[in-house]
């Protein structure tokens, strides 16, 4: 069997003159779990309804388990959904909202029941199984959708924004069972999010989406170390855009003069710096004013007048605190920061 | 069964061998065949009708050879190979252009008759081979383009919208073209264009000789005061209906709200026979009214008054429907704002309840005027002298004078002003509605009436809860006594004999009354409609409210337009379109059953999308995607949610088929004679005693299966239900 588990190559979706999805190309890994991220309305939902055979591309190909399914309807697909509202249906129990694949799919109820039982038990679901989707909690319904959508070992399993129905203080424990389930079965799971933090949490790599277009695939470190440009360094954490010129091997900009390790290059450029790779010392004679501060319990963040502009700066509660109006010298850390594409 | 679904889909799917049956097995004409003229005998199948000279029949033959070869070369996605749709396109072409080219008395075009010889026989209409190939075709394209993508590859919905599309055109449109093109034709069939005009200018229809003079309007201006007459009256009584029970401490709300159920199961002609019976010249009350205050014996009942009453009386029911909707979904608040700002209740009632209410008047008066235009039972009966639109179609068509161009012309101007109305109302609905309803409680009392409203109100609504009951205690009552009409009111079970005698005798039970016969047909017919009127018209909504499809805009353009055509329209386009072949199938059972599909499917398309917008959309994706494909998803996912919406059509598609008339009566034959079509007969007799015995009995099947019905669709929803500590959000409220 490939180890390519979904493949899209130059997939477009129109919807009338409207294009959801423009051409996009990506693969992903046999139980990888690979997040799409953005902002709503970039098409990364579109692009887990193409795979699950929900919507059909109006160009491209959609390959699954290397087969061509572009033209193959859901039902003729294998992939298991969890879907933001859960969608089970609320006319029926439990266990036979579990074992309704296999039985739909023309398989032996008994054996389906059986096999619906013991996957709730891997869920901690027993003794549920005859209540009503209506009787459970929150949590245990999303259990049991995700105890539907994998009862068939799917090709992969898709989650449409999971957390968003999940109380805010459970979504941590949540997405990690989510994590730990995925890697328990060893399934490749694809997973929608607008929620940068919760991609960061749980994925082997981040699809980040705009405008229907892919703006950068990468390992979670990856797009926050190095995002490419200013949308996903915007999109993902908080990062500081500074505009400068190129001036040999040197980025400047106003007072600032860093030495960028590609090489030189020429004219105006910006690089991102996160917020933690700034370093603040207080200086009497420094450079910049330090115009807000905020405590945060876990750390201290600052904005930071400068000659080449605000900079958002966060520093370790251990620090000495600073005030608003101090004046400080400020220190970018040699690879802290980001050549954005131009 | 899942075994032999599998089976068939092996095999190339069901069309395919549909497809086979129909070119190489079953016999392609209607059964038995009309003699044509010798040549080939006639009960082949298309294959062998071809090779007997038939030539025209090869192209579907071979069409369907061709799809079986793929079949075996390219396995089960054949319908997926490039040239499916070109082919089954091109063979649908040759398939239709043979059928309408080709009639029973040769050929349309005389050069057909020289390459193929045997067309100059002419071909009697399709049978069961015929009809079985156009599934087949239909099918067959629905497949092919499911393959490439259309509606999101969901081969079942792809049928079902190809399905809807060529039976919506076949059955509502087909038939209005066969009879706009009748309208070009003289009664001995020879094609004159010109005769439209004159046929359409004729001065009996559109004079206007009753404003001035005492002489008679021409029949459309006479449909068109009814209609706004009509209309206006019954907008007026259902306002005071609504204001009565929304508005005031009246205390049997209850019962003015089953009341106003009445006229929905009630047979057509009866409340015009009862009107008779009250108001006639040898009428109850006229007699009385002779009798106590010597006003003269008349028959103003017959004619506009006396339709003008019946007409009210059955409308004012909806009409109060609809404004009751709109009492009360206006805020509270909104009044007691005009109050606070020093208004007076009269003031109050003036600038901001009844602008509020005028989209709700101006709605529910075009539907009395679309539903006087159409009404046909109240007119026969009643109209006297006084002829309208429906009564002239009828006597064009039944009468001595068989002039269907006639008809035709009558038929278009009718739908032209119902359409216009239809046109109005969706115009006034989408745009004029300041329905006030936001989600919240309303906070605040709805303001009570002002004095002098109050008054008026009651004055118009306790009239017409006494005639009401009048009307309707004659029903009960006028079937099982000597003669209600003079007054003899001693018991007997005569006219109920009469109707339906029976006896247990050495051969089992014999039913000797003349209304068995109408009586079961009409059951049967009823019975078979049903369901498939519901079947259609939830899956319609289940297309418009689910499916994203191209052309989907035309397509609900196209159902909505089928609601607005009038009864008796649709029975004349009927006689025009189905009375010759290809599609001969006048005087059976079928044409009745179709007639009820069409004409009642609104109402189920209606509950279904109501319904259907209740319920989370990801229940039937989860379903797609754990396996299921559109069939099983709509059938163990969908039905089951929306079962509240399916019992509502399937009731209103039985009672409707009890009681209809106006397209009915143009279809009935001697051999399926339907219950009303009966009644009218006897009402025309004069024989007004059995009338409404038989309406009587009508109504009391009617309501006993009603409540089968609730008991077979609405046991299980309950059963489910009481198990639930709290139901869940994603049923529809009932």
């Amino acid at each position: 069997m490939t180890e390519t588990a979904i493949e899209f190559v130059d997939v477009v979706k129109r919807y009338g003159s409207v294009t959801a999805v423009d051409r996009i190309s990506f693969s992903i890994r046999r139980g990888e779990l690979v997040t799409f991220l953005g902002p709503s309305g970039c098409g990364k939902t579109t692009s887990l309804r193409l795979i699950a055979g929900l919507e059909l591309p109006s160009e491209g190909t959609v390959r699954i388990a290397g087969q061509d399914v572009s033209t193959r309807a859901a039902a003729e697909r294998n992939v298991g959904m969890v879907f933001q509202s859960y969608a089970l249906f609320p006319h029926m129990t439990v266990i036979d909202n579990v074992a309704y694949g296999p039985t739909i799919r023309g398989g032996d109820k008994k054996a389906a029941a059986e096999r619906g039982m013991e996957i709730l038990a891997m869920l901690g679901l027993e003794g549920l199984g005859k209540r009503l989707p209506s009787e459970l909690s929150g949590g245990q319904q999303q259990r049991v959708a995700v105890a539907r959508a994998i009862v068939q070992q799917p090709d992969v399993l898709l989650f449409d924004e999971p957390l968003s129905n999940v109380d805010a203080k459970l979504r941590r424990r949540v997405r990690e069972e989510i994590r730990d389930l995925q890697r328990r079965f060893n399934l490749t799971a694809v997973y929608v999010t607008h929620d940068q933090e919760e991609a960061l949490a749980v994925s082997d790599r981040i699809v980040v989406m705009n405008q229907g277009r892919i703006a950068q695939i990468g390992t979670p470190r990856e797009l926050y170390n190095s995002p490419s440009s200013r949308f996903v360094a915007d999109f993902i954490g908080d990062a500081n855009l500074i505009e400068g010129q190129f001036e040999g091997t040197s980025f400047v900009a106003g007072d600032l003069a860093l030495t960028l390790p590609g090489g030189p290059g020429n004219g105006p450029a910006t690089i991102s710096v996160r917020p933690e790779q700034i370093a603040l010392a207080a200086a009497p004679q420094g450079s910049a004013t330090v115009t807000n501060a905020i405590y945060l319990g876990s750390r201290y963040e600052y904005l930071v007048e400068t000659a080449y502009g605000p900079l958002l700066v966060s520093a370790p509660i251990t620090s000495a605190p600073l005030a608003s109006g101090d004046r400080v010298d400020v220190e970018i850390r040699p690879d802290g920061f980001t050549l954005l594409e131009s | 069964m899942r075994q032999a679904l599998t089976l068939v889909n092996r095999l190339g799917g069901l069309w395919l061998l549909v497809g086979l049956a129909a070119v190489l097995v079953l016999p392609w004409y209607k059964l038995p065949p009309p003699d044509t003229g010798g040549g080939a005998s006639l009960l082949g199948s298309a294959l062998t009708e071809a090779l007997a000279g038939r030539w025209w029949l090869l192209p579907p033959v071979l069409a369907m050879l061709a799809f079986a070869g793929l079949r075996l070369g390219r396995g089960e996605r054949w319908p997926a190979h490039a040239a499916v749709p070109w082919l089954a396109g091109a063979a649908a072409i040759l398939y239709l252009g043979q059928a309408f080219g080709i009639g029973l008395r040769g050929p349309a075009i005389d050069g057909i008759a020289q390459a193929m010889p045997a067309a100059a026989l002419g071909q009697p209409g399709l049978g069961v081979g015929g009809f079985a190939l156009g599934i087949a075709l239909t099918g067959i394209i629905a497949d092919s383009l499911a393959m490439r993508g259309f509606c999101r590859g969901e081969r079942f919905a792809a049928n079902a919208v190809i399905f809807v599309i060529t039976l919506l055109t076949l059955f509502v449109f087909f038939p209005i073209l066969r009879l706009g093109s009748a309208a070009l034709f003289t009664p001995d069939g020879v094609f004159q264009p010109g005769l439209f005009v004159t046929r359409f200018t004729a001065p009996d229809l559109w004079g206007l000789d009753c404003l001035v003079g005492d002489r008679k309007c021409g029949v459309v201006i006479n449909t068109l005061i009814l209609g706004i007459l009509s209309g206006l009256c019954s907008t007026a009584l259902g306002l005071a209906l609504a204001l009565i029970v929304a508005r005031t401490g009246f205390r049997f709300k209850g019962a003015l709200r089953a009341i106003s159920i009445l006229p929905i199961i009630t047979p057509p002609f009866v409340v015009g026979v009862a009107i008779i019976v009250l108001f006639g010249r040898t009428g109850v009350v006229t007699g009385w009214l002779d009798l106590l205050f010597d006003i003269p014996r008349t028959r103003w009942v017959y004619g506009l008054p006396g339709i003008l009453l019946a007409q009210v009386l059955a409308f004012a029911p909806i009409t109060f429907l609809v404004l009751l909707g709109t009492v009360e979904a206006i805020n509270p608040t909104l009044e007691e704002a005009s109050k606070t700002l020093g208004a007076k209740p009269f003031a109050t009632f003036r600038t901001v309840t009844w602008p509020l209410l005028r989209p709700g008047l101006a709605a529910a008066f075009l539907l009395a005027f679309i539903e006087s235009l159409a009404d046909f039972g109240n007119p026969i009966v009643l109209g006297g002298g006084y002829d309208v639109l429906s009564i002239r179609i009828f006597f064009a068509v039944v009468g001595a004078r068989y002039d269907l161009g006639n008809a035709a012309v009558l038929a278009i101007i009718l739908l032209t002003l119902t359409l216009s109305a239809f046109w109005l109302q969706t115009r006034w609905l989408g745009k004029k509605s300041y329905v006030t309803v936001t989600g919240k409680s309303d906070a605040g009392l709805s303001a009570p009436l002002p004095d002098p409203l109050k008054a008026a109100v009651y004055l118009a609504v306790i009239p017409w809860i006494l005639f009401t009951l009048g009307v309707y205690a004659i029903v009960v009552i006028g079937g099982f006594v000597t003669d209600v009409a003079r007054f003899d009111l001693a018991p007997t079970l005569r006219h109920l004999s009469t109707a339906f005698a029976f006896e247990f005798g050495q051969f089992g039970l014999q039913l000797y009354g003349s209304a068995w016969d109408s009586l079961q047909t009409t059951v049967l017919v009823s019975a078979i409609a049903a369901p498939l009127t519901t079947a259609i018209g939830i899956l319609t909504a289940y297309l418009i409210a689910r499916q994203n499809f191209a052309g989907k805009g035309a397509f609900e353009f196209g159902t909505m337009l089928s609601f607005a055509i009038p009864g008796t329209v649709v029975g004349v386009s009927y006689v025009a379109a189905f009375n010759v072949p290809p599609v001969d199938i006048t005087g059976t059972m079928a044409i009745l059953v179709i007639c009820f599909m069409f004409r009642n499917m609104p109402v189920g398309m209606r509950a279904g999308i109501a319904a259907l917008s209740q319920i989370d959309r990801s229940m039937e994706e989860a379903s797609q995607t754990m396996g299921a494909n559109g069939f099983a998803t709509l059938r163990t996912v969908v039905l089951p949610l929306i079962r509240p919406a399916i019992f509502t059509s399937m009731v209103y598609a039985f009672v409707t088929a009890m009681t209809a008339v106006s397209a009915v009566i143009f279809l009935v034959s001697a051999r399926h004679n339907m219950a009303t079509a009966y009644i009218m007969g006897r009402v025309e007799n004069g024989e007004y005693p059995l009338a409404i015995a038989y309406s009587a009995v009508l109504m009391i099947i009617m309501i006993v299966c009603i409540a089968i019905i609730q008991l077979l669709v609405g046991r299980r929803q309950l059963g489910r239900r009481s198990e639930m500590h709290k139901p869940p959000a994603a049923l529809p409220a009932e």
